[in-house]
């Protein structure tokens, strides 16, 4: 167990101050749909040349925890993840949002981050070395599994629009095709135009798909955008506190379940995030209530994709596999310190490095509970308080200048444009984003386990035990028919037990 | 009198031509890289980074525009300003393949390559704990049993795909090649034991030296960081392979402006300290300069357009 020195070293004041300076970085990163926790760290990477190590990793660190966070805020005051890991939070959040309940959306969301962001540190701290063995346990076949878990919870999601949520579906998966393919290099579905060569990215996706439609309705209706019910008084601290308090295992529970989604290098917030959210709403007693405002819906959210932060470190810095993509360029900033990643980072001498590095990340994440209530806070009343000639064009503005940054591309503007108006079209018809984005975002990992797993059951001629043969597999197949089948037999159940309480 | 007034003229353009070179660079120089930040392409440019203010005193500054395996950067590659203070990272196979595949809006001749700074080597990965010990036992495992050895790779068409393709002919033995996207994601499919073996490259023997085995690496020489793994070359295979990244400007960038550019990536590479950072990631230097740019393009277009037909990756 590493020793109070580091803690100590962790503890300097310019460690203070970049993690507190990241911390705020990040979240206003994290809330501007388009700017990505990715990008912020990559070009924080020169600053490694002359800082510290421990101190450039402390802040790159806490850059990534609050622009993890940050996204929540644009989920719930106007219904657009601003970052795939906030895509669940938009399901509970931006109705509370609706009905005047969005600074004690944000205020859980924050509660829920830190105590997330924590767990993740902790599992991270104590129990990496064992638990970046799950990292190597999941084969393609198990991505391939996985990702059809994430497509029934589609179907359980959509409850009483099941077949519009499976075309939405279909309809993400056939977007994700468009392109060049990841693994097997075909050119797919581009009808000869290079606008489509590079597909389409999934974070300009969703500033179309869930932004756009709210900026037509904003201008096609009269009246405000989020409902005022009470004078803002201050963070409504003590009642989301109360809040979590009476819903701690959905809290404890999400955030296990985010930090082992987060060591999966395949997999990410997005996963972590949708499977927390439908286990809360499961477990809840008040599952049918979810879809409308549910506080449990945003603190499971919430909770895991912040736990992702340090379940993505563990094969990050143990294996030297990247968990995601921000974790990629950390990773790059340590190889270019001349660190060298791997078990022995946890027990010899380079070891410092990396627990300074550790409990810099419990120190930014317990900065982002001040933080992100006033940043939180702040950020509602602009939404709430800006009037509307304003606040359209002003967001219009950030969706377009957010798409064309995320790649540098004119194209993906276009593409954004166009998909965000088809999006307002579908939901007219009842249509809603989020499983079309969750089939962009689920098709390529679904896929390439497929053609994977596929090609060597093919060579080792043993197909059936590739894919219905491997325990983990088997577990996760128990679980899709779980998730398809619960709606169904949970409503049968109800219907039986209320008609023997008529009669 | 015609000829004194040619003199003058040219002396007078000489001297401009070497004072606009004597300014160069005069503010900071983006650097594209055609993928996104954390890849190798992206480390190798950072190493470089790290070098440029020092020798130049300017800032080289890195940009991300990822799409397409990198087919969207290049592609827009001749629509920037040729000035000189746009460059891009090009890399090998992919733009001498993907333009062969289908229209991806550039062709490979198109690319103004200025220098090549180095190359992953390929090789032959395995667990420490493999049953393959060397690289004969592969061979033989392999020759008794077709398709059953099992490859991760990074991606299809790219320099691991390739060298498996041109590696199963020289040894007269057939194998599954199983593509991953990137190098991470296929070494996270051999350390979990989901393929026998992995083509990776160097980089993978540096990074995981304490889990992997190389059964031979696609050098000339030895790797200095790596002096246990024999090369095929020593094992009667004449494979040179590996993942080639060079740095490329807009068409219209003036000659001296290339030149020079040549030249202050080849300073770069000779920085021992470069030098070392690079080797100990488990990569080869090479120098490639403007000069010898066509002359090694026309040679790598050549085995890879071979090996990809071989391969049914292009027709």
């Amino acid at each position: 167990m590493p020793g109070i020195d580091f803690l100590l070293a962790a503890l300097t004041p310019l460690n203070l101050l970049l993690a507190f300076g990241g911390v705020v970085a990040g979240t206003v990163v994290g809330a501007l749909p388009g700017l990505t926790a990715t990008m912020a760290v990559a070009v924080l990477i020169p600053l490694t040349f002359s800082l510290e190590p421990a101190s450039a990793l402390i802040m790159m660190g806490a850059i990534y925890t609050g622009a993890i966070y940050g996204g929540a805020y644009s989920a719930i005051l106007i219904n657009t993840p601003g970052t795939p890991s906030a895509i669940a939070t938009t399901f509970e959040g931006y109705p509370m949002a609706k009905r005047g309940d969005g600074d004690l959306a944000v205020t859980l969301a924050c509660i829920a981050s830190v105590f997330g962001g924590l767990v993740g540190a902790a599992f991270l701290l104590g129990l990496a070395p064992p638990l970046a063995n799950v990292a190597l346990a999941f084969g393609p076949v198990e991505y391939f599994w996985l990702a059809i878990f994430g497509l029934t919870l589609i179907a359980s999601l959509s409850e009483g629009n099941l077949m519009k949520g499976l075309i939405g579906a279909c309809l993400g998966l056939l977007l994700s095709c468009v392109g060049v393919a990841e693994i097997s290099s075909d050119i797919r579905f581009t009808f000869g135009t290079k606008v489509l060569l590079g597909g389409i990215e999934t974070v300009s996706a969703l500033i179309g798909l869930y932004c756009l439609p709210v900026l037509i309705d904003l201008v096609a209706t009269p009246g405000r955008h989020l409902k005022i019910t009470h004078e803002s008084k201050g963070f409504r601290f003590k009642e989301a506190l109360g809040i979590s308090w009476r819903h701690k295992m959905n809290l404890v529970r999400s955030s296990v379940i985010g930090t082992i989604v987060g060591i999966l290098p395949g997999a990410g917030g997005s996963i972590a995030s949708l499977v927390a959210y439908s286990e809360a709403r499961r477990s809840s007693k008040r599952s049918k209530y979810f879809g409308t405002g549910e506080p449990e819906g945003v603190q499971a959210t919430e909770s895991a994709n912040n736990a992702t932060v340090g379940g993505g470190f563990i094969p990050t810095l143990v294996l030297g596999i990247p968990g995601t993509p921000p974790d990629a360029v950390i990773l790059g900033a340590l190889l270019i310190q001349g660190v060298r990643t791997g078990p022995n980072l946890f027990t010899q001498g380079e070891g410092s490095i990396v627990y300074t590095f550790i409990f810099g990340l419990f120190l930014a994440t317990i900065l982002m509970l001040p933080t992100g209530l006033v940043i939180g806070r702040y950020a509602y009343r602009t939404i709430v308080t800006l009037p509307k000639a304003l606040l359209v064009p002003g967001v219009a503005f950030m969706t377009i200048i957010g798409t064309y940054a995320i790649r540098n591309s004119v194209s993906d503007v276009f593409l954004m444009i166009i998909l965000g108006v088809v999006g307002w079209v579908l939901n007219r018809f009842g249509f809603s984003a989020s499983p079309i984005v969750l089939g962009l975002i689920l098709g390529p990992i679904a896929e390439q386990g497929f053609v994977q797993a596929w090609t060597i059951g093919a060579a080792t001629e043993n197909l059936a035990g590739m894919f219905f043969g491997r325990p983990i597999s088997l577990g996760i197949i128990a679980f899709i028919f779980i998730s398809l089948f619960y709606p169904v037999v949970r409503e049968r159940w109800i219907e039986r037990r209320s008609r023997r309480h008529g009669t | 009198m015609r000829t004194l007034k040619t003199l003058a003229l040219s002396a007078v353009v000489g001297v401009l031509a070497a004072s606009t070179a004597w300014a160069f660079p005069d503010k900071p120089i983006s650097y594209i890289i055609p993928f996104g930040p954390g890849g190798e392409s992206d480390i190798t440019a950072r190493h470089q980074q790290a070098f440029f203010k020092g020798l130049f005193g300017q800032d080289l500054v890195i940009e991300y525009k990822p799409g397409g395996s990198g087919a969207v950067a290049w592609a827009q590659l001749n629509a920037a300003k040729g000035d000189g203070y746009t460059i891009m990272g090009i890399n090998l196979p992919h733009i001498v393949i993907q333009p062969r595949q289908k229209d991806v809006g550039y062709k490979t001749d198109e690319i103004t390559g200025v220098y090549m700074f180095h190359y992953t080597p390929d090789a032959i990965v395995v667990n420490k704990d493999s049953d393959f010990k060397t690289l004969q036992d592969l061979i033989d495992y392999a020759k008794k049993n077709p398709g059953k050895v099992t490859f991760s790779g990074s991606g299809k068409g790219t320099a691991n795909h390739l060298a498996q393709v041109r590696f199963d002919k020289m040894a007269g033995i057939k194998t599954t090649y199983v593509p991953f996207k990137g190098t991470g994601a296929s070494v996270t499919a051999l350390l979990g034991g989901q393929v026998l073996a992995s083509w990776g490259y160097t980089s993978v023997g540096a990074k995981h030296a304490d889990k992997v085995r190389l059964l031979a690496v696609a050098m000339n020489k030895r790797h200095p960081k790596l002096a246990d793994a024999p090369t095929f070359k020593e094992l009667g295979f004449d494979l040179v392979s590996g993942a080639y990244r060079g740095i490329a400007v807009p068409k219209s960038t003036p000659e001296a402006i290339r030149v020079q550019l040549s030249e202050m990536i080849g300073k770069i590479n000779a920085m021992p300290k470069f030098i070392e950072r690079m080797e100990n990631d488990g990569m080869a230097l090479l120098d490639v300069d403007y000069k010898g740019m066509p002359a090694f393009m026309a040679e790598m277009t050549e085995v890879y357009e071979k090996a990809a037909r071989e391969a049914g990756v292009i027709k």
